[in-house]
């Protein structure tokens, strides 16, 4: 794996977004690299840079306020941030795909499932309308949509919350893209539902051998489904390394604090572990390593010194420059 | 389906009758009488008040005046005190006059707006936007009768057109041509004025309405499939920014009559607004009231027109 080319790899990406009298600064230096074929995993609260850092990839950030004033985003070996509209359109859903947070909301009201999944097919193909019907009723019977034909003629607001996810993955797989990004696919569903979508995730991931980058704040699933894991913090990747290595021998007291904070059968009928604080306001962050306010193993220098990241073992880094250097 | 339209039309009449019972009490509330105009007249005797107020059914309770109006306006027997004439047909012949300059302004508004205000939402924040966007701030605050005179002032200094009235008088022996050309420029300069607001105001809704939509996250969507920009703004983003304009275009029969009394007045045309406008000034009741009467129609026309035109555009409306 290490020598192979990654599908995809940002180095030191950084988003702004310029408000009336502050900046900020969304995603500071994040790199992250992702191999054909494999699942990564973006792991941290809300509002600490996840999504938009991977709608960078697609070139979707909202322009403005937002703007990308620094780093590389590499696909396949080519600069995306330097290629033209034009060429973007053509790795957007041909290429890359995404899948959005909310089903409810990312399906567009008042066009049929067929049409809008027909769609992401003709815009990068030319194809004739009986192939595309048959295509798009293979793409709903693989995601386990019962009846897919008549599914076609229906609108979004027909289909159940579950339902409509599964047309979001059919509308992103639709054109076999080599990487998929899926932006907490699970959060706004059941959790009955959650498993089941995973699964479906899963099995398709596997038949089209393609990559994921899976964007969730939920260490349960990551455990589940990831084969290396980035966790970030205030714009800023905190630590990075397989799942077993993060979830096994957390080294950063970010991820050890989510990971304390994880419900689990052994701490029963006890208080669960909170980080105290709150993640701090992208336009007003801390000098210094940004989660020293709320970690208790801070030093003086963590209040002045930017942490650089600092390598373990093969894979496994870490920002914190107190804790790692403990063998 | 059908039972939407009888329903709604059933709903509908009710909502008639007391729209009917209301505005024939408000006029009766207001203060004078048609028969008490102008008490100085000498011609104007006691006995033919007192005639005048028999022979019109005042002297009577008002409910009985409610049910002889509305008889005599359902028969189509209903005239004006004013001159006797019947009531329907100064009102057809008004509503004839007014119609082409009610189309011409529409259109107008209609298929102006809708560019504009797009256009700006795309390129918010740009050039174009900041500058429609002062234009509209403009033309809402000159009020409408102070730009009327301007642009007749430059109108006639300008292209030495007399631009008052439907047409201009002592043409009638023109060759056709002139005699058209003629009747456009009248047209034309009440239409555009009473268009210009119509657009300000209306390419601004269009314009937060689109940035709305364009917010969405279905727009993010149909980006992320690959989309070409056109697509995005004008498939996803237009269609669902449409849907709430569906109502406004119900709501625009109304301005059938009365939409323009202060244009129709500047401009001496001779229309429904300034008839009805005058009429009021008479204390006519017949042609306030029957003019009232039609325009209730006309909103209730309109918004039962919307509520069909949903079931077309929006899929989530079923019934």
């Amino acid at each position: 794996m290490a020598f192979q080319k990654p599908l995809l790899r940002t180095e030191d990406l950084k988003v702004y977004f310029y408000g009336r009298d502050k900046i900020s600064r969304a995603v500071d230096g994040v790199s992250y690299h992702i191999h054909a074929g494999e699942t990564v995993c973006l792991v941290g609260e809300s509002g600490c840079g996840k999504t938009v850092s991977a709608l960078a990839a697609l070139g979707l950030i909202p322009s403005p306020p937002g703007k990308i004033v620094g780093g590389r985003i590499l696909f396949k070996g080519t600069d995306i941030l330097s290629l033209d509209e034009d060429a973007m359109q053509k790795i957007r859903g041909n290429q890359i795909s995404m899948v959005f947070q909310e089903p409810l909301t990312s399906l567009n009201p008042v066009f049929t499932i067929g049409d809008q999944i027909g769609e992401a097919i003709r815009t990068h193909e030319t194809i004739s309308q009986d192939a595309l019907d048959k295509r798009c009723v293979q793409l709903l019977r693989d995601m386990g949509i019962p009846s897919p034909e008549q599914r076609l003629h229906d609108y979004p607001h027909q289909l159940s919350g579950g339902q409509r996810q599964r047309v979001m993955i059919a509308m992103a797989l639709a054109c076999n893209p080599d990487l998929m990004i899926a932006d907490e696919p699970t959060t706004a569903l059941d959790v009955t539902v959650q498993a089941q979508i995973l699964n479906l995730l899963k099995s398709v991931q596997e038949k089209a051998s393609m990559a994921v980058l899976y964007i969730t704040h939920d260490l349960g699933v990551v455990s589940g489904i990831a084969d290396r894991v980035y966790v970030m913090y205030a714009g800023l990747i905190v630590e990075e390394g397989n799942t077993r290595q993060v979830f096994g021998n957390a080294v950063h007291p970010y991820t050890m604090g989510l990971l304390a904070s994880l419900p689990d059968r052994k701490k029963r009928g006890k208080r669960l572990h909170n980080i105290p604080g709150t993640v701090p306001n992208p336009a007003y962050k801390p000098d210094g390593c940004p989660f020293h306010p709320r970690c208790s193993h801070a030093v003086e220098s963590c209040k002045t010194v930017e942490p650089e990241m600092i390598p373990l073992e093969e894979g496994h880094r870490c920002r914190c420059p107190v804790l790692a250097k403990k063998p | 389906m059908f039972s939407f339209i009888g329903r709604s039309i059933v709903q509908k009449t009710i909502t008639l009758f007391f729209v009917s019972v209301v505005s024939f009490l408000i006029i009766h509330l207001a203060p004078g009488e048609p028969s008490q105009i102008d008490p100085m007249n000498p011609k104007f005797t006691p006995e033919m008040v007192e005639r005048f107020r028999t022979q019109f059914h005042l002297d009577k309770p008002l409910y009985v005046q409610y049910v002889y109006f509305y008889r005599d306006l359902f028969t189509g027997k209903i005239v004006s005190w004013k001159d006797n004439q019947s009531v329907l047909a100064k009102i057809w012949e008004r509503f004839l006059n007014s119609l082409p300059l009610f189309i011409v302004g529409t259109l107008l508004t209609w298929t102006l707006s809708f560019p504009v205000g797009i256009r700006s939402a795309i390129y918010r924040g740009g050039v174009y936007d900041r500058s429609a966007t002062f234009f509209s701030y403009l033309l809402i605050s000159i009020p409408g009768f102070f730009f009327a005179y301007i642009l007749i002032i430059l109108v006639v200094t300008a292209f030495h057109v007399p631009v008052i009235g439907m047409e201009t008088y002592g043409m009638g022996n023109a060759p056709w041509p002139n005699l058209f050309m003629d009747r456009i420029w009248h047209l034309l300069i009440p239409s555009a004025l009473g268009a210009t607001a119509g657009i300000a105001v209306l390419s601004r809704y269009v314009r937060s309405q689109m940035l709305e939509v364009e917010g969405q996250d279905y727009v993010r969507t149909a980006k992320a499939k690959g989309l070409p920009p056109d697509q995005v703004h004008y498939k996803h983003a237009l269609r669902n920014a449409l849907l709430p304009f569906v109502t406004m275009f119900g709501l625009i029969l109304p301005g059938l009559i009365g939409g323009s009394v202060i244009i129709e007045s500047i401009f001496s045309w001779p229309g429904m607004g300034r008839m009805a406008y005058e009429a009021i000034l008479a204390r006519d009741y017949p042609i306030i009231l029957t003019v009232n009467f039609l325009s209730a129609v006309l909103v209730l026309a309109g918004t039962f027109l919307s509520d069909l035109l949903y079931l077309v555009v929006d899929p989530r409306i079923r019934l």
